[in-house]
């Protein structure tokens, strides 16, 4: 990443890895938002940056000009030998109509409110024993130590993979993720591993169904045929990769917005009522996820002329800062009840797992602030944050001050 | 007045049955659906209101009962 060229104009040769837009992007995109609104690159074969809520929704919206074949932007484009659309090589965020209802259809029922809000004690007694874990301590990596083990730990179990294995599917997101900057035979070589641990885990699946996400897909039917190989592996790396690191950047961003803002803190350690309200705000306000889309033929688009293949990076986040969608959009308002933000997309592609992000965010937070009602950053420096189309905090030192701590100085 | 979910837009973001349980509840797909006839009672009103305006794929509406 560091022999790129250095990015000279966002409008015109934007980079979502470049550090400036790693660092803070808000102000780039309210620049762009007011300047194009659709930026445009050269870099990776070429692609444009919607800024607008208005373009944002438009092209998530329409299947017709653009394709989810490829969903995270890289230097190729999908592989000669990858799946074609519809299906796609993680169905089915990666699949478009018709087949993406078929595959969409077989994993909702999963992620819907009913078994989902079913994990909430699980997930609280998680949260629970990692702050435990951490008792008596001042400071705290709030990224590495609390926040990237929650998603991890809830997927594993829903998928019903050893839980022992944890450590190793925090590795396989962070290959997934942020390797998207090597090439593309690198990146084949990083995936072999992956693709043997979930070979594994469906072969003693296989000869031990049990009840859970693995079993089930094993087991489907779709107009009477079980799913192919290909399609149970997509999908269990798209649940790997969509409900991990998303949720983990999201509950670090609200920590450190909270540490940042000792007034929201105060009020929300104070009013548990607001925590509900509060989350949306926090998913609007600092949405990790920006998908991407294909341009499927030449077309003029939005003000553009697009290209066949063009990428598309679709962005929620900056859609969510939008002035047109939403009144005080720069400013992070934490009882804002009007909330129609963008975090999980929008259309037919929304987030699978969106009860499921929601509930980990709300205990997640729920939990440290009954421990932690006071906190600050022990290091602004030592905070860094991921790049590429899923943002959060990696690290985040915290300095705390827990609630025995407080009884006692008080 | 009544709420109703325009089931073609309805994406499965889940805001009307979180502000409004009243109202809504969830099918096995986890989209929204509207309990009973939709009609909304003077107390019901602020709840209904919130489900419209926090809906993301502008599917849910509130109108006077014909």
């Amino acid at each position: 990443m560091s022999d790129k060229v250095p990015v000279s104009d966002f409008a015109t040769d934007w980079d979502h890895t470049d550090p400036r837009w790693v660092a803070d992007p808000y102000p780039i995109w309210d620049d762009l938002r007011q300047r194009c609104p659709v930026a445009h690159t050269e870099r990776y074969g070429g692609g444009w940056f919607p800024t607008t809520h208005d373009a944002v929704s438009r092209i998530a919206n329409d299947t017709d000009h653009f394709t989810s074949r490829t969903v995270v932007i890289g230097h190729g484009r999908p592989l000669e030998d990858a799946p074609p659309a519809p299906i796609g090589v993680a169905p089915p965020i990666s699949s478009d109509p018709p087949f993406h209802q078929i595959a969409r259809r077989l994993i909702l029922p999963a992620f819907a409110p009913g078994p989902i809000n079913a994990l909430e004690p699980m997930i609280r007694d998680l949260c629970r024993r990692l702050l435990d874990g951490l008792a008596g301590r001042d400071e705290i990596d709030a990224g590495t130590e609390f926040a990237q083990f929650i998603p991890p730990a809830v997927i594993i179990r829903m998928l019903g993979f050893p839980e022992r294995d944890e450590d190793l599917f925090r590795e396989f997101v962070h290959v997934v993720l942020e390797g998207i900057d090597q090439p593309v035979e690198q990146r084949i070589e990083q995936f072999a591993p992956i693709e043997e641990y979930f070979a594994a885990q469906i072969e003693d699946h296989r000869e031990h169904p049990r009840d859970d996400l693995t079993s089930y897909l094993l087991s489907v039917e779709v107009a009477g045929h079980r799913l192919s190989p290909e399609h149970v592996f997509g999908t269990m790396i798209l649940i790997l990769v969509a409900g991990i690191d998303t949720t983990w950047s999201a509950i670090g961003a609200s920590l450190w917005h909270l540490a940042t803002h000792p007034e929201d803190l105060a009020r929300l350690a104070g009013e548990p009522d607001l925590m509900a309200t509060a989350v949306e705000e926090f998913l609007r306000f600092y949405a990790p996820v920006s998908m991407a889309r294909l341009v499927k033929e030449d077309v003029d688009y939005v003000g553009c002329a697009m290209k066949r293949d063009d990428w598309i990076l679709l962005g929620f986040p900056a859609a969510n800062r939008d002035p047109a969608a939403f009144p005080d959009a720069d400013r992070f308002v934490i009882d804002r009840r009007e909330n129609r933000h963008l975090a999980f997309g929008l259309g037919i592609h929304r987030c699978a797992g969106s009860n499921l992000a929601r509930l980990e965010l709300r205990v997640a937070l729920e939990e440290f602030l009954a421990r932690y009602p006071r906190f600050e950053l022990a290091d602004a420096a030592g905070v860094t944050w991921a790049p590429g189309q899923v943002r959060g905090p990696r690290h985040l030192p915290l300095r705390l001050t827990s609630l025995e701590g407080q009884q006692r100085s008080a | 007045m009544r709420v109703s979910i325009d089931v073609d837009r309805c994406q499965g973001h889940g805001r009307c049955f979180s502000l409004a349980p009243e109202l809504f509840t969830f099918d096995d797909l986890g989209n929204g659906v509207v309990l009973g006839d939709g009609t909304v009672s003077d107390a019901q009103r602020e709840a209904a209101r919130l489900a419209v305006a926090n809906c993301p794929e502008h599917a849910v509406s509130l109108r006077e009962s014909s």
